[in-house]
């Protein structure tokens, strides 16, 4: 859906999502990071279980929602990559103790 | 930079690092004012210089001067003596000017004299059906990754909407490589009628040559469809198709990425939170804060700065910033006033930077079928509720937002209302036949952002706090 331009030389990060290692940049949220890679991103939502992508990108919709380094339903488009950085897309409802 | 605030007290607080933000934290701190600016993002710049201390866009043409023309502002603010806390999210303010704000998973309160609250806007919803589908994103959302990650459209790819907005999304798209399939303009026909009264002021804003010029600029090089009079998204899973009727033909056309792109609206959360009252805006078609001419809102010691105080774009926000901060200054230490520019200039520097305004509000005023869906169409994104739901729930009785959250949970969820508060206003308006503010909006309470219930549990306690919820 997305892809880097060339000038960007920012280094790169590596964080892992659903343990399997992907390239970001320093700098990339979580959710740009997420969308820029091949991985299938896609949470599924509480209610229903409707696939769903960010939307908004600001920090407002709360479709962005995901497990980073263990804690539930962070924003990851207010989150920076940090290098090893675990997340984990939300299947449905939130578990609980995470 | 996440760090908890240093002091306990300040004389200002300002919430939110746009432009609304910097101008008023350097300009409170310029005058010797104790000042804190707290901001939910990584960096300075709000939206609309999203990332300008980080940005990996190095070609500077690509994202125009009005971008670049923040810098300056990052410049001002950090060679003042304001502390400015980054990744700080404010869930609480209240009559008393106590803010409570969570910062690296641990909150901390701090006390101003004067709040200067400058969170801005954010994009109206475009509830259309389809649009919860992965693949659909707002402009904005596009705009931010282009801005902090240069990052580009690369499927196929639909920009759909209406507002100066889109048309600069559009421009820094392609001059960063990106692709653009097609752009649906929603502006009603009508509406170029109506803003033609306005026309003269807006000629002569600044505002005006550099449209005219990015809309050429892209339409030179994408297909542009205007009067689109129906839009939808549809997908099994994830988008595939963008469907519209223009001039009464319907066209369907593949698409992987749909961005929309309504003009936006105050960010009204924290303001209403603490309890400052808001009007409905007949021309913007929001809720914006009853303010007088320095920002102050009803609730004493806190002003309204930026797209928060009414929509005005980057330029009136600078201005507003710097005219509350002014105003926080001659209460507090009225002889550091003489240091800042006079009111006078700032009022004037104000009108102009307004000019023309009323022309794109009325140009721009998106159409009621836009604005107030029919049927399946998801209303809440959170709690997945259509409009036909809302219907329902108002024909046994349902009277407005408030009483709605009994019925159907709409605004419950985590987003707190921002993406329906708006639709859900309007509709039970329209199918109660009231106006907006007879049916009023959802009312809101801290926390205005969700934090863990670990976060609120570790939060110093008195003796006298826990006696007043312990039994016995």
């Amino acid at each position: 859906m997305f892809r880097r331009s060339e000038q960007d030389k920012r280094p790169p990060v590596q964080i892992f999502v659903d343990g399997v290692a992907v390239a970001a940049r320093q700098g990339d949220t979580v959710s740009a990071a997420l969308l820029a890679s091949s991985c299938d991103a896609r949470r599924s939502t509480a209610v229903s279980g409707a696939p769903r992508l960010p939307y908004c990108m600001m920090g407002v919709c709360f479709d962005c929602l995901v497990t980073i380094d263990g804690v539930g339903n962070r924003q990851g488009c207010l989150v920076p990559v940090a290098e090893g950085m675990q997340v984990e897309i939300q299947k449905g409802k939130r578990e609980i103790g995470k | 930079m996440t760090m908890a605030p240093k002091r306990e007290t300040y004389d200002v607080v300002v919430i939110g690092a746009g432009p609304a933000g910097l101008a008023a934290a350097a300009t409170s701190a310029e005058a010797g004012l104790s000042t804190l600016l707290l901001d939910e993002n990584i960096g300075p710049g709000g939206q609309v210089f999203r990332a300008i201390a980080s940005t990996p866009v190095t070609e500077r043409d690509q994202l125009g001067a009005d971008y670049w023309a923040g810098a300056d502002l990052v410049q001002a603010l950090r060679a003042s003596d304001a502390e400015i806390i980054h990744r700080a999210t404010v869930w609480s303010l209240d009559r008393n000017l106590e803010i409570a704000v969570s910062v690296g998973g641990a909150s901390a309160f701090v006390k101003a004299q004067r709040v200067i609250l400058a969170t801005g806007a954010l994009e109206r919803p475009f509830p259309i059906s389809g649009w919860t589908l992965p693949g659909v994103m707002t402009a904005g959302a596009a705009q931010t990754m282009l801005k902090s990650s240069a990052l580009v459209p690369d499927g196929r790819t639909v920009i759909a909407g209406q507002g100066p907005l889109l048309w600069l999304l559009a421009a820094q798209i392609l001059r960063l490589g990106g692709r653009i399939d097609r752009i649906l303009d929603t502006t009603a026909r009508s509406n170029y009628f109506a803003a033609l009264p306005h026309a003269f002021a807006f000629l002569t804003s600044p505002y005006f040559a550099k449209g005219l010029s990015m809309m050429r600029e892209v339409k030179a090089k994408v297909q542009v469809v205007s009067g689109v009079t129906e839009l939808s998204a549809s997908g099994d899973g994830r988008l595939t198709n963008v469907s519209y009727v223009a001039g009464s033909k319907r066209e369907t056309i593949p698409a992987d990425l749909l961005l929309l792109h309504q003009g936006v609206v105050p960010n009204v959360n924290l303001a209403m939170a603490a309890g400052i009252e808001h009007r409905w805006d007949e021309l913007q078609l929001c809720w914006s804060p009853v303010l007088d001419a320095s920002g102050n809102s009803t609730v004493a010691g806190i002003a309204i700065a930026g797209d928060g105080a009414g929509i005005g774009g980057a330029m009136a926000a600078v201005v507003r910033g710097r005219i509350a901060a002014r105003a926080a200054v001659e209460v507090l230490a009225p002889a550091a006033a003489a240091k800042l520019a006079p009111m006078a200039t700032l009022r004037a520097d104000l009108a102009k930077a307004e000019r023309g305004r009323v022309f794109l509000d009325t140009l721009f005023r998106p159409a009621p079928q836009f604005r107030i869906p029919a049927g399946d169409t998801i209303v809440c994104r959170c709690e997945e509720v259509t409009a036909k739901d809302i219907l329902d729930a108002v024909a046994i009785g349902a009277t407005g937002p408030n009483q709605l959250k009994a019925y159907r949970r709409t605004g419950m969820g985590p987003c707190q209302g921002r993406l329906c508060g708006l639709t859900v206003t309007e509709l039970m308006a329209q199918a109660r036949a009231k106006t907006p503010q007879e049916i009023g909006y959802y009312r809101l309470r801290a926390p205005v952002k969700p934090i863990t219930l670990a976060e609120l549990a570790a939060i110093p306690k008195s003796e006298a706090d826990v006696k007043a919820v312990v039994r016995g």
